[in-house]
């Protein structure tokens, strides 16, 4: 695999659960999670994926990662298809490709010792080790910031913070080379937040890590990601590098955003320009036709209501789906900020 | 919702179809296996004195010696449309639902059931309301002032209520308070409600209130680990920011959730009762379900098993339909589901 | 006297395994009109000092000590009847997860007739076109059709102002909101933020927001109080404590979120170590065991507890420090390492 293949790609995935009614059963709709998206994940880079409930990012990172299996398009991890691969075959590609998860108090088995999380990995795959798993584990727990003599205690025994960090402990085991991360830090304080991110970033220094950061914190994202894709209601609305994301988005959608994050400073806070959006995002049941954001989108037109625009290369490594996208640095929009209804 | 309904009523239907088929099987057809003759069975209908073609000629009349299925098909329409018997003396009709004829008595076991069935009835209703009442406001009680005295004899009382078997709580309280007290009338005692109220309701005193014990243990047990649950939810802590009083988070907003597996447990619980509560009916000597099973059983008298067995099973599926409709009426996030 | 005075409360909760003291002598004062936000993280007892206020620990296991002044009226030593009369009607509260928080078994409409019918004399009818009334107050579309359905039918956003048209019902002078927006999505936050500042103009109330997020404190406060180990260690005006931050524990806090309005770091600058059990408090300050500049002290950080002590108009700090040595740090490494070129 040439440096130029992306590490991941996926192109126009899927993934409808079917709505089933009455007394038989039938399927009448489907929940359209993730409707068609496309994006490729190159080695050494950290693609951050934001979007509200809904959106289908939480369902993005899981059928990457084969937790699910999509109902339509292709996933490519290292050069092979593995859209539809069987579970028996994915096992050894599991090493090279692992999940963060979001809670770290349900995400780790209270009757097992931190020894026996970190060290399943190396079980369940069947890999040697040159001193044995326990000193394998050992240093892993150092690695994140752990007391390896922890090694015989229970996860209650640890903090939040700390229990995050066993779970990155276990995701590193066997060296994977793509980690999943679905919202590393935001069932943690903020301080803790900060020192788990600095530790995701320094890991990625040291072992050459890839990471898809799933999160709906802009600002997290912002700090941790090289790039970033915006997701709304099963697709992406706008994939960008960092800076120009956040500099200049083009989306309507993701200006609305940047502009609800509230800034700590109070002095901003008279002065910005507020977009505020109405109402609340739609139901992925049943998604608005052709452009899907056109509902709550101060500058829909016409063909926004019969057209689906497609993810198109505006600028240079930036892609948005819009008809009418917004070309210059961030500024206030055209047309009066929408107020709350 | 309404097609819920209809899921779950054609599940009930499915079940006594079920049920029917496996009570026939059971007394129909394993005696057929084990080796008894269509001649042995026809013989419990004739009495011994018979002769071996009287009972070869009934034993075709009544159809044993028929394929199973044919048989079966027979007992349903029996129970629809009523049947006939040939006995060769003359010919019987046997209105629907017909549960066949007793072996002992020669009378059509329905309508024995259908004079048992208010004693039965009587003494299941009487205890629930009693069990209920007691068991739930002990449950609460306990559950409010956990850790104190009350709570710890209740829920120890409720202990022995759920470990003593029926028949020994039973028996004691007849002795104390029948017989040595001479508060309440001796076993046996049985009067129909339509005749003395009040007679009805004193011969039940004793039998209610022993059946509730046991029932109302569980209950409060029951009870009490719901409320301490509800109890801890956010919701409630929203109720007495809002000024509530304590009484009303209790009761409006503790118990009524608390309360919907309590209510799928008294739908069994009162099913399996009103089928014949067994033991107790054995224990003070009343003409009910229960007495019935047990005097049909140790008479062997097939027939008379068969409908009671069949009656139970129908009032506890019945019991369990009702409770589930109930449950999407209390809990409205199972309407939509 | 303020509309709220709050002095020296103490909130103890005796337990198995030792007096947990969530709030460990804290004062402030509040007017009507005026937003206080109390900051902190999990363990440092804001919540239960809003619960505190509006009685809810009243007769269960904890211990209180101090006084509250609620417009005149000294609400610890009251009776827990009296205290129940204001609550809801002179007081309410915002939960964070409105989920959780609404009875599932009851409309919506329901609550929000139960919650007026307490405190006003009405008849059915009349408390139902309140409820109506206050659900298109607070934005919620079809409010005739929307007061008989379920919390679960709601949308989060939605449902969030169901609440506080429930708290809102009978007009409360003082509104707590503990985290009311922490569990929904960045655009909604932003109109319940909105909502809950025209809500709060409209009803002259006086409102304590509680929350771990600066930006939140940042759009909505006119002072803010930073707790830390059931204490308070910095109070004063929004702009003092954003400007003008002069504890330790403020500036890690400030350090520790990444900003969509600065450009982005390096690293984050997170605190070390992880909140404190409020069970085995450290000894002296609090917050010695995480703080860079501990050692300053000469071990008065271990022995003593500092005194909560007056810096400059109205802004209150509790540190050893003194206050040259702060403002000195403040200035030329704390706030050039914030602000990035």
């Amino acid at each position: 695999m040439s440096d130029n293949e992306p590490l991941l790609s996926v192109h126009n995935m899927e993934k409808h659960f079917p709505v089933t009614k009455g007394l038989l059963k039938r399927q009448v709709g489907a929940v359209k999670a993730v409707d068609g998206i496309d994006f490729e994940v190159f080695k050494g880079e950290t693609l951050g994926l934001v979007g509200e409930s809904g959106c289908g990012k939480s369902t993005t990172g899981r059928l990457v990662t084969r937790l699910l299996e999509p109902t339509a398009g292709k996933i490519v991890f290292e050069g092979q298809d593995i859209t539809h691969m069987s579970q028996g075959r994915l096992r050894p590609l599991r090493r090279d490709m692992q999940m963060i998860f979001q809670d770290p108090y349900s995400s780790l088995n209270p009757r097992h010792t931190v020894g026996a999380i970190v060290g399943a990995p190396f079980r369940i795959q069947g890999v040697k080790t040159d001193n044995g798993i326990k000193k394998a584990v050992q240093d892993i727990l150092e690695l994140v910031g752990l007391n390896p003599e922890h090694y015989n205690r229970y996860p209650h025994e640890f903090s939040g913070g700390q229990r995050q960090r066993i779970g990155i402990a276990r995701t590193l085991a066997l060296k994977p080379k793509l980690i999943i991360a679905d919202e590393p830090v935001s069932a943690l304080d903020v301080s803790i937040q900060a020192q788990v991110v600095n530790l995701l970033e320094d890991l990625q220094n040291e072992l050459d890590l890839t990471y898809v950061v799933i999160a709906h914190d802009l600002s997290v994202v912002r700090h941790i990601s090289d790039r970033v894709a915006v997701m709304y209601l099963g697709k992406i609305v706008e994939i960008a590098d960092r800076k120009r994301l956040y500099e200049s988005p083009m989306h309507p959608y993701t200006n609305a955003l940047l502009s609800a994050v509230p800034v700590p400073d109070p002095k901003s806070r008279k002065e910005r320009e507020r977009i505020r959006l109405v109402g609340d995002v739609p139901s992925p049941l049943n998604p608005p036709p052709a452009c899907r954001f056109h509902t709550r989108c101060w500058k829909a037109q016409d063909i926004c209501k019969q057209v689906e625009p497609p993810l198109a290369q505006l600028a240079d490594g930036h892609r948005v789906a819009c008809h009418f996208p917004e070309n210059a640095p961030e500024q206030a929009p055209s047309t009066p900020a929408v107020t709350t209804g | 919702m309404v097609t819920y309904i209809i899921r779950r009523l054609i599940g009930a239907f499915a079940m006594l179809i079920v049920i029917s088929m496996v009570t026939f099987g059971i007394f129909f057809v394993v005696p057929q296996w084990a080796g008894a003759t269509p001649e042995a069975l026809a013989s419990r209908y004739v009495g011994r004195a018979a002769t071996p073609e009287t009972v070869a000629l009934v034993a075709e009349r009544l159809g044993f010696n028929d394929p199973v299925v044919v048989q079966y098909g027979r007992f349903v329409k029996g129970l629809f449309a009523g049947a006939e018997y040939d006995y060769g003396a003359g010919v019987e009709q046997c209105p629907a639902p017909c549960f066949g004829y007793s072996f002992i008595s020669g009378q059509p076991v329905w309508p024995d059931l259908v004079d048992r069935m208010p004693v039965t009835f009587s003494l299941a209703i009487g205890a629930a309301i009693l069990w209920v009442v007691a068991g739930v406001s002990v449950g609460v009680l306990s559950a409010l002032r956990r850790g104190s005295i009350f709570d710890r004899i209740s829920m120890g009382t409720a202990l022995a209520g759920v470990s003593l078997p029926i028949f020994f709580t039973g028996m004691i309280s007849l002795v104390v308070f029948s017989y040595g007290l001479g508060w309440t009338p001796p076993g046996g005692a049985w009067t129909d409600f339509t005749v003395n109220p009040a007679q009805w309701a004193y011969n039940l005193l004793l039998p209610w209130i022993t059946l509730a014990f046991l029932f109302a243990a569980t209950y409060a047990r029951l009870t009490r680990a719901g409320m301490l649950e509800t109890m801890g939810e956010d919701y409630i802590r929203t109720a007495r920011a809002k000024g509530l009083r304590e009484n009303q988070v209790v009761t409006k907003h503790g118990l009524r959730a608390a309360l919907t597996p309590i209510l799928t447990l008294f739908g069994i619980d009162f099913g399996l009762l009103i089928g014949g509560a067994i033991l107790t009916e054995t224990t003070y000597t009343l003409p009910g379900l229960g007495q019935f099973a047990i005097l049909a059983i140790r008479n062997q008298d097939l027939p008379q098993v068969m409908g009671v067995v069949l009656v139970a099973a129908g009032f506890v599926v019945v019991a369990s339909l009702v409770v589930d409709l109930l449950y999407a009426v209390v809990d409205p996030r199972v309407r939509l589901s | 006297m303020s509309f709220l005075d709050v002095k020296d409360l103490k909130i103890h909760f005796p337990t198995d395994d030792g007096l947990v003291k969530s709030v460990d002598g804290l004062s402030f004062s509040l007017e009507r009109g005026k937003t206080l936000g109390i900051v902190g993280e999990s363990g440092s007892g804001k919540s239960v000092t809003s619960l505190g206020v509006l009685g809810l620990h009243k007769g269960g296991r904890a211990r209180l000590s101090g006084e509250i002044w609620l417009d005149g009226e000294e609400l610890i030593g009251a009776s827990a009847e009296h205290v129940r009369r204001l609550r809801g009607k002179k007081m309410a509260m915002i939960f964070q997860d409105p989920l959780s928080s609404m009875h599932p078994f009851y409309t919506v409409g329901h609550q929000i007739i139960e919650a007026y019918r307490i405190h006003n004399n009405v008849s059915k009818q009349v408390a139902r076109k309140h409820a109506v009334d206050m659900l298109g107050r607070v934005g919620i579309p079809e409010p005739e059709r929307r007061v008989d359905a379920y919390p679960h039918e709601f949308s989060g956003g939605m449902r969030q102002r169901a609440m506080i048209a429930m708290a809102l019902s009978c007009d409360p002078e003082l509104l707590i909101a503990d985290e009311p927006t922490t569990a929904l999505d960045v655009t909604v936050q932003a109109q319940i933020l909105d909502l809950m500042r025209d809500l709060q103009r409209e009803f002259n109330s006086a409102l304590i927001i509680i929350t771990h997020d600066l930006g939140v404190v940042a759009e909505l406060s006119d002072d803010i109080l930073v707790m830390y180990g059931g204490k308070c260690v910095e109070y004063g005006t929004t702009d003092d404590i954003f400007y003008r931050p002069e504890h330790p524990y403020t500036w890690g806090l400030l350090g520790s979120m990444p900003r969509l309005d600065r450009e982005p770091t390096e690293r984050l600058m997170p605190i070390k170590g992880s909140p404190p059990s409020l069970i085995n408090v450290p000894s002296g300050c609090a917050f010695h065991p995480r703080c860079p500049y501990a050692e300053k002290t000469g071990g008065k950080d271990r022995t003593e507890v500092p005194a909560l002590t007056e810096t400059e108009g109205g802004h209150l700090v509790r540190c050893h420090l003194d206050r040259a040595e702060r403002r000195d740090l403040w200035e030329n490494e704390i706030k050039p390492a914030l602000e990035t070129p």
